[in-house]
């Protein structure tokens, strides 16, 4: 099996920029942003309300164009300025992983059907879905609760669910939306610890927008963002 | 993984209730169709069971049952003679409304040619045929008569002698038989009162005139019976049926008869179609007219419905599209509830109607070909009804779940 450093980088950004607006209503969200994440690593990103962090995220889950600049996921050129270079819903399924402040499981659907669908969406067969899905769920100790709703189950064993479900089509790149401002202390830094472990264990890239500071030490790296710009955080683990 | 099944299992209650209520209305769509049917089916019925080959009515009439018609009784045996003919009999129908036991009692009554009809071609539940020339009648059971019950109609009491099931007039009262006699005596019973005026008012005519009084006999006569009275007619019947020999030409037999100044001659065709067209034809339409509203009206709830449960789970849509759902598999899911909605509607309209219609005051009669021509109706208003909410899912942005 290849290293991870033998892997093209999960996201390459280069210069992208986001204007809202034109001439007196202008408003630049984010301004010649770029980064490089690998793949195995965690990256927090943070930043104040009204920084640009969501737009960012939007632009790099290609559901919301930048106004210039450049994409690459997986090294693949996905983006060139606002113009899509793929089709953008059929990529998303099948290199980006999700994982939002709120779980966002189907409520109709088993912990394990709410995993199994992201898989059968990306034309696995029925079986085999529902075989990977449960040894997602084994993976992120959650397969006990396999059959429950999501309404039956805990915070913590939701989100755990919400990573399963990222995790499902094996993703070069997983965007988390602060997937620990619902939960206790405790229970985010689990989840944190998760991203970790998914990073380094499958080789997926995981970009994580928070503003929890209690979990510095889990991030590789740590963009500041701030009135649009990205700056890179120096010896955050001293902090 | 059938995602809409398992949207209705979690919120099966809803769906039930929602179900319930679209299976409602398409049972009203499809009473609607068959009421329109029974109206034939009972118009034509007697027309049909009476198993005459022509009608002949009431000159430059329609009778007698779109319009009234009057003949002469003893038409029946001019008809007799013609070349062809192998039986007339007279035929009288009327619709009487008497009370009995403290309720009102609409019937229709038909007069049946004693002795040769007999009404042994009426389909009995229960009894017999007629078997005495008065004072017998065979009474559908819709009227609520019982074997053996004793009504009285004008001066003399009927009893009932046989029973039948599903024969009704056009107006949808029960049909009751009697001989044509009896069923004259009902129809021109006249008080006894109104009687002894008549017969006083006809002998002061007699008197004003020299005849009554060069003849003073005349006077008694005039104020006696009046079948004591040659220059009076007898009473009239509605119509004459006509069977024909075996191999005669019918057309032969019309043209004979359509000489006749007096008369109008239908087969049984023309009958059914003058039934149809006159009576039932404005039923027919305004039936129609309902149901067309009926399913305009199922449409709209259904497509408000599916809109509503769209909007429910608009967050899960959004997330779907955000993880690369294509939107065949987000219209499926719409389009699979609102097919499942309007097919369940369907088929609980269907199973409340075995039950329900059965005890409708008229016949309700539900034919194949109409069970499925609406079963396509629904599917199409169904996915009619979708095209909303698809419309809906198909619009909203995946960042939408972005969204706390």
């Amino acid at each position: 099996m290849s290293g991870p450093t033998e892997l093209p980088p999960a996201i390459d950004v280069s210069n992208l920029r986001k204007v809202y607006g034109s001439g007196h209503t202008e408003i630049v969200a984010i301004r010649d942003a770029t980064l490089q994440i690998n793949r195995g690593e965690v990256v927090g990103l943070f930043g104040p309300s009204g920084s640009g962090k969501s737009t960012l995220l939007t632009a790099m889950a290609l559901i919301n164009p930048p106004t210039s600049g450049h994409i690459v996921i997986g090294g693949q050129p996905v983006m060139d300025g606002p113009r899509a270079m793929v089709d953008a819903r059929s990529f998303r399924r099948q290199n980006i992983g999700f994982v939002f402040q709120k779980p966002n499981l189907i409520p109709f659907l088993t912990a394990l059907e709410n995993v199994q669908v992201a898989l059968e969406i990306n034309d696995t067969p029925a079986k085999k879905a529902r075989e990977r899905a449960l040894e997602l769920l084994e993976y992120l100790s959650v397969h006990p609760r396999a059959d429950n709703l999501p309404v039956a189950l805990s915070g913590g064993e939701q989100q755990r669910v919400a990573v399963a479900r990222a995790l499902a089509n094996n993703p070069s790149l997983i965007l988390a939306d602060e997937p620990t401002a619902s939960l206790d202390g405790a229970l985010g830094r689990q989840v944190m610890e998760l991203f970790t472990k998914v990073a380094h264990e499958r080789h997926a890239g995981v970009l994580v927008v928070t503003h929890d500071a209690r979990t510095l030490d889990v991030f590789d790296r740590i963009l500041d963002v701030e009135d649009g710009r990205i700056q890179i955080r120096a010896n955050h683990k001293t902090q | 993984m059938n995602l809409a099944i398992r949207d209705i299992r979690h919120n099966a209650g809803r769906f039930v209730f929602t179900t319930v209520g679209i299976g409602m209305l398409l049972m009203l769509v499809m009473g609607m169709g068959g009421i329109y049917r029974g109206l034939i089916f009972e118009a034509t019925l007697l027309v049909d069971r009476v198993g005459a080959d022509l009608w002949v009515v009431q000159g430059s009439t329609r009778g007698p049952f779109a319009e009234i018609s009057r003949l002469p009784a003893n038409l029946e045996d001019r008809v007799r003679a013609v070349p062809g003919v192998a039986q007339a009999r007279r035929f009288v129908s009327h619709t009487i409304q008497r009370e009995h036991l403290g309720r009102p009692l609409r019937m229709v009554v038909q007069g049946l040619a004693w002795p040769d009809d007999r009404g042994e071609w009426v389909p009995l539940l229960a009894g017999r045929p007629l078997r005495q020339a008065h004072y017998e009648m065979i009474a559908d059971q819709s009227l609520r008569l019982p074997l053996g019950e004793k009504i009285k109609l004008g001066k003399d009491v009927y009893e009932v002698v046989g029973l039948t099931r599903g024969l009704v007039g056009t107006s949808g009262d029960g049909l009751t038989f009697f001989t044509a006699s009896d069923a004259l005596a009902i129809q021109f019973d006249v008080p006894g009162e109104a009687m002894r005026l008549e017969r006083a008012a006809r002998r002061a005519r007699v008197e004003a005139m020299d005849l009554g009084r060069l003849q003073p006999l005349l006077l008694d006569r005039a104020a006696g019976l009046s079948s004591g009275i040659p220059a009076l007619a007898a009473p009239q019947v509605s119509a004459i049926l006509v069977t024909l020999q075996p191999g005669a030409n019918e057309a032969a037999v019309r043209d004979i008869l359509r000489t006749w100044p007096d008369i109008t001659v239908y087969s049984t065709q023309e009958q059914k179609d003058l039934l149809l067209a006159g009576m039932v034809d404005k039923a027919r339409r305004q039936l129609g007219l309902f149901r067309g509203l009926l399913i305009m009206i199922s449409t709209i709830i259904i497509a408000l419905i599916i809109y509503t449960l769209t909007l429910d789970k608009i967050r899960d849509i959004a997330l779907l599209k955000l993880i690369g759902a294509r939107n065949t598999v987000i219209g499926g899911l719409i389009l699979q509830q609102a097919l499942f909605m309007g097919v369940f509607g369907f088929g609980l309209a269907w199973w409340m109607g075995l039950y329900l219609f059965p005890h409708f005051p008229r016949l309700v009669l539900i034919a194949n070909a109409d069970l499925i021509s609406l079963g396509l109706i629904v599917i199409v208003i169904s996915t009619l009804a979708s095209f909303l909410g698809i419309w809906k899912a198909l619009t909203i942005e995946p960042n939408t779940v972005l969204a706390v």
